[in-house]
């Protein structure tokens, strides 16, 4: 089990080059001038400027040198300068993290919560109509696009009913929270403002629903699957034998086993949840990552798209390593299993 | 990606045995908007792009889903919208199967540095949210539905070369295999009649399920603005100009429908192929 975490432990830094060379590759070969990409247009007028930023990104130098500058233009954190909002990219994206921090966290907990649930009613009376219910939301949450869902539960909830308030990550009226971590709901909880974060809260629930409801699906069919596995094993035949109720065999002899396999979609989920939160957050206002980068595709904003990428793909690179070897320590049995697939 | 299981098996009497009720249902929709997509011209009272009364008028009986900021018919520019995200779902998928696939498959029977040089590839590739990696491959092509298809073959097709080439490794141990080689089977031919043939179940049921994810990120990339061009009925074109008009929920609606029925119809489809094809996996 060690050389195998070792093994991707090694592999880590080498994938992450591999996405920053894609990335790079993207700059080179985009179909704009690579200089307006960098220091925008209303700036090819001065000379001075062109000249610094020729010089700072070897801009007149050949494809390897350029990838060398460029790898050392990030290791101190500098991803180039967003032509839209004229802030370097690595400042605009510490900003929005923890607001899209926030959102996944919180997605990802209505989400698998609510997945565990309908899983586990599921299995319990399979092929019954709950079981087809359940299946069919889940369908529908995977398969319903989130910039249209979350359209509607907008529409629904906040214009129609009134009872949520509408896009963005704190009421209108209110001020943000003093800056502490940048997640208001700690912020607001660590200056004791109870209506505040009561506010925060209430607008979280929309888009953390419609971007939960992605991944509900995926969870919850895994739990059935591996809760289906467990019940029919003998320990579980055992436990009702010694008189366990129905409630306790379920959940404490066979959920707690059935969790194991669950965990590897834990990363495989964060990657849905990714992908949905660019459009979640577009959809409803939400101050992150994600409006960000649809932003900056919108405007054709280079340096920001490939910092966005980038920061993407170590995200999801780590989340992937995080899941495998905390799979690996809990389930001994997956070393076997993935060395013959690797 | 399983969403869906199949039903219980029972004995049919009438129906071929592929034909569980997720088939039914997913090839219904699919069906549907074969149909619709290829006989549209001829029947529709309107075209997507003419102005077919006043703006913004919600659904009623002259027009079904309404009207847009435009006067145009909401419902006319749905069905329309199909004849952009199916032919483009189709090429990706076609052009990413066949690429992967041929990969994969060098990979898996060639071995030593080839397999490494395209799967550490693969490892790349793989390792960006497939979104984010598709809007800057698109925005740095330059926006556009063309662009979108060919970012989005650079996203898929290494799904399809870990698939293949995992399929290889474990058919090529098979003794039929061995067999070919001691009667002196050249390698090409080992390759193409004797170990490709077994590995396509799994492929053909991902590139259905696939298909469903494709017309989504279509859909989404022309939503950011990276698609389709405005005039063109395309549905996340069409949701991106609902959006602006949030009060009228009715522009959005429709090619909201449209992109969860056929998502819906392919995920069904792939459900009950994969339970046909790989009745392990039950």
């Amino acid at each position: 089990m060690s050389t195998y975490i070792l093994r991707r432990l090694i592999a880590m830094p080498l994938l992450l080059l591999g996405v920053i060379t894609v990335a790079f590759l993207l700059t080179y070969f985009t179909a704009a001038d690579p200089l307006t990409s960098i220091i925008g247009e209303r700036q090819m007028n001065n000379p001075a400027v062109v000249e610094a930023a020729r010089e700072r990104w070897g801009l007149d130098r050949s494809l390897p040198e350029r990838y060398v500058i460029y790898l050392g233009n990030l290791l101190q954190g500098d991803m180039g300068t967003s032509f839209r909002t004229r802030q370097p990219v690595s400042q605009d994206l510490m900003v929005r993290l923890p607001a899209t921090l926030e959102l996944v966290i919180a997605a990802m907990i209505l989400g698998t919560t609510f997945g565990v649930v309908l899983g586990v009613l599921a299995a319990r009376f399979r092929d019954g109509p709950i079981d087809n219910i359940a299946r069919f939301f889940a369908l529908v949450g995977a398969s319903a696009p989130v910039f249209w869902s979350g359209l509607l539960v907008l529409f629904i909830f906040s214009v129609q009913l009134g009872w949520l308030p509408g896009p963005g990550r704190i009421d209108s009226r209110a001020i943000a929270p003093p800056f502490l971590t940048g997640f208001y709901t700690i912020d607001t909880l660590a200056a004791g403002d109870w209506a505040g974060f009561r506010s925060v809260l209430m607008q979280l629930i929309l888009p953390a629903s419609v971007l939960g409801w992605t991944v509900t699906g995926i969870v919850s069919r895994m739990v059935r699957a591996s809760m289906l596995d467990v019940l029919g094993q003998e320990y579980i035949l055992a436990a009702r034998a010694k008189g366990a109720g129905p409630l306790r065999v379920l959940i404490h002899h066979a959920l707690r086993n059935a969790m194991l396999p669950t965990l590897t979609i834990l990363g495989f989920s964060f990657a849905y949840l990714i992908t949905g939160a660019i459009l979640t957050e577009t959809i409803f206002s939400w101050p992150g990552i994600g409006s960000y980068a649809v932003a900056a595709a919108r405007g054709l904003d280079n340096p920001a798209i490939v910092g966005v990428t980038i920061v993407g793909g170590a995200a999801f690179l780590i989340t992937n390593l995080l899941t495998d070897i905390a799979y690996a320590l809990v389930d001994p049995r997956v070393k076997l299993s993935r060395q013959e697939g690797a | 990606m399983s969403v869906i299981a199949a039903p219980k098996a029972r004995r049919r009497v009438f129906l071929p045995q592929w034909a569980t009720l997720p088939v039914i249902l997913g090839g219904a929709i699919l069906l549907f908007w074969i149909v619709v997509g290829i006989t549209i011209p001829l029947w529709s009272p309107y075209e997507p792009t003419m102005l077919a009364g006043m703006r913004f008028q919600p659904p009623n009986a002259e027009h079904w889903l309404g009207t847009d900021a435009l006067g145009r018919d909401v419902l006319t520019r749905t069905l329309y919208g199909v004849r952009h995200s199916l032919p483009i779902a189709a090429m990706v998928i076609v052009c990413a199967v066949l690429i992967g696939c041929t990969l994969g498959a060098i990979a898996g029977f060639v071995g030593g540095i080839v397999d490494s040089v395209i799967m550490r590839l693969v490892d790349v590739t793989l390792s960006f949210p497939p979104i984010l990696l598709a809007m800057a491959v698109t925005a740095a092509l330059g926006p556009g539905l063309g662009n979108a298809a060919i970012a989005m073959v650079i996203v898929w097709w290494p799904i399809y070369a870990r698939l293949m080439r995992a399929q290889v490794l474990s058919v090529r141990e098979r003794e039929h295999v061995e067999a070919a080689v001691a009667a002196g089977a050249t390698r090409p031919r080992v390759l193409v009649k004797h170990i490709l043939p077994l590995c396509w179940s799994p492929i053909i049921v991902n590139a259905t399920m696939d298909f469903g994810q494709v017309v989504l990120l279509v859909a989404s990339l022309s939503f950011i603005g990276l698609g389709a061009a405005p005039p063109t009925p395309e549905w996340g074109q069409m949701i991106s100009d609902g959006a602006l008009h949030f009060y009228r929920w009715w522009i959005a609606a429709g090619p909201g429908i449209a992109i969860l029925s056929i998502v819906l119809g392919f995920n069904f489809l792939g459900d009950g192929l994969r339970d046909f094809l790989d009745p392990r996996s039950k």
